[in-house]
């Protein structure tokens, strides 16, 4: 298409509304409006093509409109998903199309069957949050390379259609001494912190033009935002995993690969003490124990580089106790203090005489790892048969079962062997169980005590995308900042044959900058520049 | 230490009551010119919010001295807090614009903000280990700022409302406004209500299941219309329950709550219906007349000023600070909890009004009631998301 000459001289692109040059209205409108300032009066390619799929597709992504109606389809999407609680924040051991429908009913059902259960990480979810990015990049492009050339091309001598027409525009008689009178203007202008530029008869001032590249900025804050949050799904950029960590025990740091092992040296759970005289109230209202500190002291070792299954040599790193919000950091990863479990770990007993009760022998069971045989001397020994660590009794099969790994309800069959009975007799001991399945048992074991031990729920997280993320919401501030808090004033000061020509212009803000070309044209004796806008309201 | 606080706190109260008639009377004045904009009483008016806030933050200071952390940690603290921050917002607009009638509205709904606080338990708690960080300052302080200054821009659309609607007959927009003052009187409402059962001490005591399976005691401090669902009264020679609640219904004690909120709901239902029988016309055409000399444009003006001063700000508290903070407390810098949503979905309320105001000359009645509705999303953020949905954010 041809680009377009003002009477200026100047060659705009085709489209253009307001020349970039001396702001001559190029496609006229009746000539008593008001100019439309948006971005300009420059040429848009939304604005000034629409032929084709790819024009057609351009135009809709670059549309303030649709823009908008993304954001609210997103607040109401997002609205939704807290209705009831997203799948991650439910009992994880639970059918969860069950959960809903038992907790929230009818609603809960519908809730489960469209998905929004899983909402945020449901296709169309992410889709809307894909287009939005699109929407940002498009409208930003279409808007911010033309404003950038007209606000870069404008010059000081604007055309008198264009000042006349400006929403803020004020005619004095002509003064005498010309020259005095501009470079007073010019010194009121300085004052006000504003860049003065003459060309002959005409002023241009200007201040704060850099708010108007606040929105692009800002969404170029997004945009790396989103891609950073995309990235993660690039393998190796994001690794989060859980691990479970016994006291006295050493592991391999999930996720770095046997590089590095952790040993959790001490779990520490400290309350408040209900006595503590500024808390007594709270404490007693609540009635029961507020936790002060969930607490693993661990050490960090690296291992050195072996052939796989041979055992590591560990060097020590360091030692770090981790808490809640002050996570254990190294090489990248973070280990953060987010659960834990108290356990039985051992389980002491005494092997008696069923009648008399008087000890034989005392032996300990480890939970974890318990052995086959217990020694108790003089030919007493006690042999581990069965070992069921979270005992039920299985109906269908009539026989005692362990539903899992931990000793939640560890449950016993003993053999107890004595000289007297050396083809032993069988003892069934769980917690508060004591059974005699033959009913004539000499001996008996008895209950002495149990220790428990903390286990540490851990999470390892390295999230290479977090700089990227941080980055952007910076960009993001800055550039909120920057349009927000600032605005783009100009004002224009022309002297022609007869009057002076103050006319003005903000992008936002218009209360502040009256004020400013009030004051300055008070100062200069000149009349005040009049809002048109409000005249043409009160005609 | 804790008891000067207290006092600090009751006497801010009394203080910004004093401002908001000072400003009332500063509108009144006869010379028509002077009456909206600075003038002697006026000038009062601010010198004495600026009092208030100073012992406000007086509070704000010697609860933190008290309690050995910053005292936003669980609701009465951070809904005061937020009263406080509506204060400065308050302050902060009003040396740009010089509005009086900005107080008069202002200063009251920050006065209902601190006053609603104070239902919540008072007593200063110790800080659970998620909250034990310096992000907790951070975050919450500037996130209720933001918010505070946010909620001038409500106050603002709400002056533009009133004095703009057409009240001379009946309409969709006339209902809604009275919609939105009948919401502040049920506010009120509440609080009178609470305080009134709070001063005669009255409890009745049920035995229900509670939400989680088990056999409890409940305790209602207001007389129950709502019942707990299959509730037992316990205490004898007390009334109700007109009916119980439904079941599904979830959440910590959300009979209780129920209660509350159709106790709030009838008696803002009253004090509005006295007004009005008072009044003999809608409150919004009753107030309309005080508002017949302001610049509706400059109102306008100051409710996107608020939104463009107030939406960097909640951004930076509500979601930046957020998330660095998440990400160092939860593992993750965001986890689509509750709370974080609702602050997501105010930060895109608020990024449509902009992209409206700026781009697509949403100004004036549009724009206020963009306003309204967005200090709606504030207040349910703040409220309902803490009381109704359970999360990561229910420390109250």
């Amino acid at each position: 298409m041809d680009k377009i000459k003002c009477e200026c001289g100047h060659l705009n692109p085709y489209g253009t509304i307001l020349c970039e040059s001396c702001g001559k209205p190029i496609q006229e409108e009746a000539d008593h409006q008001l100019l439309n300032m948006r971005y300009e009066g420059t040429a848009r390619r939304s604005q000034t093509y629409n032929t084709n799929f790819v024009d057609k597709t351009w135009n809709f992504f670059s549309s303030v409109k649709v823009g908008v109606w993304l954001i609210v389809i997103t607040l109401i999407a997002s609205a939704i998903g807290t209705i009831f609680p997203q799948q991650m924040y439910i009992p994880q051991n639970v059918n969860p199309a069950a959960h809903y429908e038992n907790e929230y009913g009818v609603l809960g059902e519908i809730y489960y069957l469209l998905g929004f259960h899983n909402l945020y990480s449901s296709w169309w979810f992410v889709l809307l949050l894909g287009l939005i990015g699109v929407s940002i990049t498009v409208a930003s492009i279409d808007r911010g390379i033309p404003l950038y050339r007209s606000l870069k091309n404008q010059r000081v001598t604007k055309h008198e259609n264009f000042l006349k027409r400006q929403r803020m525009f004020g005619t004095t008689k002509r003064p005498e001494d010309e020259e005095q009178f501009i470079e007073e203007a010019i010194f009121r202008l300085k004052e006000k912190r504003y860049k003065v530029r003459r060309e002959g008869n005409n002023i241009l001032a200007e201040k704060g033009r850099f708010s108007r590249w606040g929105p692009y900025v800002n969404h170029v804050g997004l945009i790396i935002f989103l891609l950073g949050a995309m990235l993660r799904i690039v393998p190796g950029m994001y690794i989060d995993e859980d691990m479970w960590v016994r006291e006295g025990e050493t592991k391999a740091v999930k996720g770095t690969d046997r590089e590095y092992y952790l040993k959790h040296e001490q779990f520490v759970l400290e309350t408040y003490d209900p006595k503590e005289e500024r808390y007594s109230d709270a404490l007693n209202r609540v009635g029961g124990t507020v936790v002060k500190n969930y607490q693993s002291d661990v050490v960090l070792y690296k291992a050195d580089k072996k052939l796989p299954g041979a055992k590591p040599e560990l060097t020590e790193v360091k030692e770090y106790p981790i808490q809640v919000n002050r996570p254990l950091q190294f090489d990248g990863f973070s280990v953060y203090q987010v659960d834990y479990r108290q356990e039985m770990s051992e389980m002491s007993f005494q092997l008696q005489n069923k009648e008399t009760e008087d000890a034989i022998g005392e032996f300990t069971v480890d939970l974890q790892n318990p052995k086959n045989e217990y020694d108790l001397g003089d030919g007493n020994k006690v042999i581990l048969r069965n070992y069921y660590p979270d005992f039920y009794f299985d109906k269908e099969r009539n026989q005692p079962a362990t539903r899992t790994n931990v000793p939640n309800n560890p449950a016993f069959i003993f053999n107890m062997i004595t000289p007297e009975t050396p083809d032993g007799e069988i003892a069934f001991i769980g917690i508060r169980q004591n059974l005699d399945p033959s009913g004539e048992n000499q001996y008996k074991i008895a209950f002495n005590g149990v220790d428990t031990e903390f286990i540490t729920g851990l999470t390892v997280n390295r999230d290479y995308t977090l700089p990227i993320i941080f980055v952007g919401g910076i960009i993001f501030m800055i550039g909120v900042v920057q349009g927000l808090y600032w605005n783009h004033r100009r004002i224009w000061l022309k002297l022609n044959e007869e009057e002076v020509w103050v006319a003005a212009h903000t992008n936002k803000n218009w209360h502040g900058i009256k004020r400013e070309v009030d004051d300055v044209t008070s100062k200069l004796q000149l009349n005040p520049a009049i809002d048109q806008q409000e005249k043409k309201k009160e005609r | 230490m804790a008891e000067l606080s207290s006092s600090l706190l009751y006497a801010a109260f009394i203080i910004y009551f004093i401002a908001t008639a000072v400003f009332a009377v500063a509108l009144t004045v006869k010379k028509s010119d002077e009456a909206t904009t600075m003038n002697k009483w006026g000038r009062w008016g601010y010198i004495l919010s600026i009092i208030g806030f100073i012992s406000q933050l007086g509070y704000f200071i010697t609860r933190w001295i008290a309690s050995g952390h910053a005292p936003v940690s669980n609701l009465f603290e951070f809904t005061t807090f937020f009263g406080m921050m509506m204060v400065l917002g308050f302050i902060v607009i009003y040396a740009i614009y010089r509005l009086n009638v900005l107080g008069v509205f202002a200063m009251p709904v920050a006065l209902l903000v601190i006053a609603y606080a104070s239902m919540f338990p008072r007593e200063i708690e110790p800080l659970i280990p998620a909250l034990q960080s310096n992000w907790l300052k951070i975050h919450v302080t500037t996130a209720a700022l933001g918010e505070g200054i946010l909620a001038i821009s409500f106050v603002a659309g709400l002056i533009y409302l009133i004095a703009t609607i057409n009240q001379s007959k009946g309409s969709k927009k006339t209902g809604w406004l009275e919609f939105v003052l009948y919401t502040l009187l049920s506010t009120l409402g509440f609080i009178l209500v609470s305080l009134y059962f709070g001063l005669t001490d009255y409890q009745a005591t049920f035995n229900w299941i509670n939400e989680n399976e088990t056999e409890a005691e409940l305790v209602y401090e207001l007389p129950a219309i709502a019942g707990p669902h299959e509730g037992e009264l316990l205490t004898e020679d007390k009334f109700g329950p007109l009916f119980e609640a439904p079941s599904w219904m979830e959440g910590i004690d959300a009979p209780k709550k129920l209660n509350t909120f159709i106790w709030s709901l009838l008696s803002g239902g009253m004090l509005y219906g006295l007004l009005r029988l008072l009044l003999r016309k809608r409150l919004g055409a009753a107030l309309q007349p005080l508002l017949k000399n302001i610049n509706t444009e400059l109102v306008d003006e100051i409710s996107y000023r608020s939104v463009a001063i107030g939406f960097p700000v909640f951004t930076l508290g509500a979601l930046v600070f957020a998330m660095i903070w998440a990400q160092e407390a939860w593992t993750r810098f965001w986890g689509w909890d509750p709370k974080e949503v609702w602050a997501l979905i105010t930060f895109l309320f608020y990024a449509a009004y902009l992209h409206l105001r700026l781009t697509r000359d949403w100004h004036g009645e549009r724009s206020a009631w963009l306003c309204v509705l967005g200090f709606v999303i504030i207040m349910f953020n703040l409220i309902a998301v803490n009381l109704v949905i359970a999360g990561l954010h229910s420390y109250a």
